[in-house]
């Protein structure tokens, strides 16, 4: 690859962004493809090749170009393609399709069946901000992965990436920082919600001699969260920008972006935006002239889920043992080396330099009071529209699963939103117009977290996803301290009793007994929330509970132990589940009502799955 | 000096005192399974948790590793606190039914019964035998291995040690007083507790007029299956 020529002023960065911008505004029309993690899953980069092929083998490559990007947020589409200027927006797309949709774009015209059509209502829609997934949010920090190919940093630049810190330089004054970050309200989107600009004053205020950290948190653990993961493989340099101004700002002599090595995409992309900005002079030494040097390193996590706790991480980045310790003393005054360090996480990084461009003033506008920007929530579970959704904060529960998720999949009951991750809790459907904000989770008895959402309908039982949750937690407590260690460890092996039917009244008593005393007396954040999901769970849901104790029955039919298949009536002996049982349970004559044999069945639900009847029970 | 009340009584400390010593200080009983002095405090047991602040900002902390600050107020026997203890002791007899430690832990909190299911476990994982090796032996032969349930105490690899002296003094700082002395290879396994540079546990014809406090010794058990 050629090498970037080095940028050694400001004037120069903004001469560069001119003649990019020229270049990206010129009028071939484009067929954007998203390549994140969640849409190579689906294959997007076989759509790449095809296209590719395509435009080469037609000799097009002068009439249209392609852009490959990070993650636009709608996976449940992918493999999708996105077509500029007409911006129509074609889901689930498949090989075939995707030279059609190229002759059709340079015709200016739309392949009309294979445009994104709205399941409940049949609607076609011609450009893709009509869609309401797309028109419910407020798309601030996911908005460019869409305009940006991640490995080119010019993309970011004509797109006006870098311009926060052209700002931030040409003022030449670091407490102007601190004060434009907290009077911005920015807090900690990592879950605590602490105010960001606080933080940064603290760090600033630490004395300086032998050096300051800072670290991009990027070990994202939560099952089913993924939104930083998209943001950093999307849009890496948002976030080194975020950090450069932070590091202005501070006073903070090096960076670290710790980023868990399940992240492969999200490293190298990491690495080579790193690169980038090293060769054109945004990042090291004598940054833009200016002779503010500033350098981030990548560290990759071993993979334990407590390192994403301040304390343990800064441990494991320094080499040992992921434990966290008790605060204070606090990591702003001896972190990483004893050195003063201030940890974000990767979506707060993402957000300063939006202060910066846009100005504080502009962006308290956006969200509630005390809670102010956008937060990317990974909406997933029994939800119709999956994928990672921006809205602004203090929007209710209810316009996110509804008007963006669309609501449930089939005729089933939403049931409960789970918030916040494993250390998060969950909220009952009755209480969906609670606003999203920090306070008004906690209040409820969850979190808000790093921002997993999970949707769960009638078919989930609560006991079973505490159980699932608090299996989760048993392994990956450090087990330093003994409440977390052994308190998870005992709460899921009561509700692994509960879920087979073993479970006894003074048992449920005793779990919410030591739920408490978890809660109270482990070290830290992840012992202290552990029990969230328990608790809350009991508060909302205390019926399920008593019915599998009481009862014997899972209301849900999940609990293996507690449930029971039979075919019920409406069988017309066709077979399908015959054939699919693996132990040989169902019997019957054809064409007439099959039976299952209890004995020999093994509960795995593959008949259920098979039958198109929907003959087979669950009692 | 820093003041700070504990338990309603106004207490001066020098900075850098941990709650633990300033409660002891006052003479208030906080039991520990973790802490010995002379070792970093870890806050591990979880036993010395004390109640600070007021109000909604109350919370319970390990005495150990929280340093006195300034107005800070204290109370090491609120409802909260012994509420805690008792789980966290009734947890310990769950799993360590055998120590005599915790044995009198919970005649001392009067916990009568423990209502989990009854395992039969040696160590606590206090981490003591881990910071006398470390920090006073200077020899960093043994460590913490695994996390949350696998967590174990042992020596890299499982292998013997090079860095072991034979010292004992894990096992003489053991508070479950269970933990043994074992290599990952029965047959060289070798009580260290009486710190002899050759036990004489391995030699059988010894074995009988030897006093081992070790009941029963890896060792002699292992030989003996």
């Amino acid at each position: 690859m050629r090498r970037l020529q080095r940028l050694h002023s400001i004037g120069e960065l903004r001469k560069l962004r001119k003649a990019l911008l020229k270049k990206v505004n010129d009028c071939r029309p484009r067929i954007v493809v998203c390549a994140g993690t969640a849409c190579q899953a689906s294959a997007s980069s076989d759509v790449i090749r095809v296209a590719k092929r395509h435009i080469i083998e037609k000799r097009l490559r002068k009439r249209i170009s392609l852009r490959v990007t990070g993650c636009h947020g709608f996976c449940e589409m992918g493999p999708f393609v996105l077509t500029e200027p007409q911006m129509a927006f074609y889901g689930q797309v498949t090989l075939e399709d995707v030279p059609r949709i190229i002759d059709a774009l340079l015709a200016g015209d739309y392949v009309e069946e294979l445009l994104y059509r709205d399941p409940a209502t049949g609607q076609r829609y011609y450009n893709r901000g009509d869609i309401p997934f797309f028109r419910n949010q407020r798309r601030t920090i996911l908005a460019l992965n869409e305009k940006i190919d991640p490995v080119r940093i010019q993309d970011y630049i004509a797109q006006g990436g870098y311009s926060a810190l052209e700002r931030v330089l040409s003022k030449r004054d670091p407490g102007w920082v601190v004060e434009e970050v907290k009077s911005s309200g920015l807090r900690g989107r990592g879950g605590a919600g602490f105010p960001t600009g606080l933080k940064w004053e603290l760090l600033a205020k630490q004395p300086s001699s032998d050096g300051k950290y800072l670290v991009c948190n990027a070990d994202e653990g939560d099952p089913g969260a993924y939104m930083d993961r998209s943001v950093l493989e999307g849009n890496p340099n948002a976030v080194m920008e975020g950090m450069v101004i932070g590091a202005y700002g501070t006073g903070a002599t090096e960076g670290v972006v710790y980023v868990r090595n399940e992240y492969p995409l999200a490293i190298r992309h990491l690495t080579m935006a790193l690169g980038q900005a090293r060769e054109q002079g945004l990042l090291g030494d004598d940054i833009l002239g200016t002779g503010f040097s500033f350098d981030i390193k990548v560290v990759r996590g071993g993979g334990a889920f407590v390192c994403g706790e301040e304390t343990a991480l800064i441990r494991s980045v320094e080499g040992t043992r992921g434990e966290p310790r008790q605060r204070p003393p606090f990591p702003v005054r001896q972190g990483i080396k004893g050195k003063p360090t201030v940890i974000n996480n990767v979506e707060t990084w993402a957000n300063i330099p939006l202060i910066f461009r846009l100005g504080a003033e502009e962006f308290v506008k956006v969200g509630a009071k005390g809670n102010s920007g956008t937060k990317i929530f990974s909406l997933v579970g029994k939800i119709r529209n999956t994928g990672l959704v921006e809205v602004p904060m203090g929007i209710t529960i209810r316009e996110v699963v509804y008007d963006i998720g669309g609501g449930p999949v089939g005729k089933s009951k939403i049931k409960a939103v789970q918030t916040g991750g494993p250390s998060g809790g969950c909220i009952p459907a009755e209480m969906f117009d609670l606003p999203i904000d920090f306070e008004s989770l906690v209040d409820a008895g969850s979190i808000m977290g790093s921002g997993g959402m999970i949707v769960t309908d009638e078919n989930t039982c609560m006991v079973d996803l505490a159980k699932y949750f608090s299996k989760f937690l048993k392994d990956e407590s450090c087990g330093k301290c003994f409440t977390c260690r052994k308190g998870t460890q005992r709460m899921h092996e009561i509700l692994h009793d509960i879920s087979n039917g073993d479970g006894t009244l003074e048992q449920l008593e005793l779990l919410g007994e030591l739920g408490l005393v978890v809660q109270d007396s482990a070290m830290c954040g992840l012992g202290q929330t552990a029990p969230n999901w328990v608790l809350s769970t009991l508060r909302y849901f205390r019926d399920e509970y008593v019915e599998h104790v009481v009862n014997k029955r899972c209301p849900a039919g999940v609990c293996t132990a507690l449930v029971t298949y039979f075919i019920t009536e409406s069988c017309k002996g066709c077979g399908l589940c015959v054939r699919v049982c693996p132990s040989g349970a169902i019997t019957g004559e054809k064409k007439a009502r099959h039976v299952v044999d209890t004995a020999k069945c093994i509960k795995c639900g593959a008949c259920a799955s098979v039958c198109k009847l929907e003959a087979v029970s669950v009692k | 000096m820093i003041d700070l009340t504990i338990n309603g009584l106004k207490v001066p400390v020098e900075e850098g005192t941990s709650l633990l010593e300033a409660g002891r200080v006052m003479g208030f009983p906080i039991p520990t399974l973790c802490h010995m002095d002379g070792l970093s405090p870890y806050g591990a047991c979880r036993l010395c948790v004390v109640e600070i602040n007021d109000g909604t900002k109350a919370r319970l902390v390990s005495s150990c590793t929280y340093p006195a600050q300034q107005g800070l107020r204290v109370r090491t026997a609120s409802s909260r606190v012994i509420r805690a203890r008792k789980m966290v002791i009734e947890l310990l007899l769950a799993s360590c039914p055998q120590s005599k430690v915790i044995q009198d832990l919970a005649a001392a909190y009067d916990v009568r019964q423990q209502r989990f299911k009854q395992e039969y476990e040696n160590c606590i994982l206090c981490g003591l035998c881990v910071r006398v090796c470390h920090e006073q032996m200077m020899a960093k032969a043994i460590g913490f291995q695994g996390r949350g349930e696998r967590l174990t105490v042992g020596t890299p690899f499982d292998m013997r040690s090079e860095l072991c002296r034979l010292c004992g003094g894990c096992m003489y700082i053991c508070p479950a007083c269970q933990l043994r002395c074992t290599y990952a290879e029965p047959e060289r396994a070798i009580c260290g507790a009486c710190a002899n540079l050759s036990p004489p546990c391995v030699e059988k014809e010894a074995f009988d007029d030897m006093m081992c406090y070790m009941k029963p010794c890896v060792a002699c058990e292992i030989e003996r299956h």
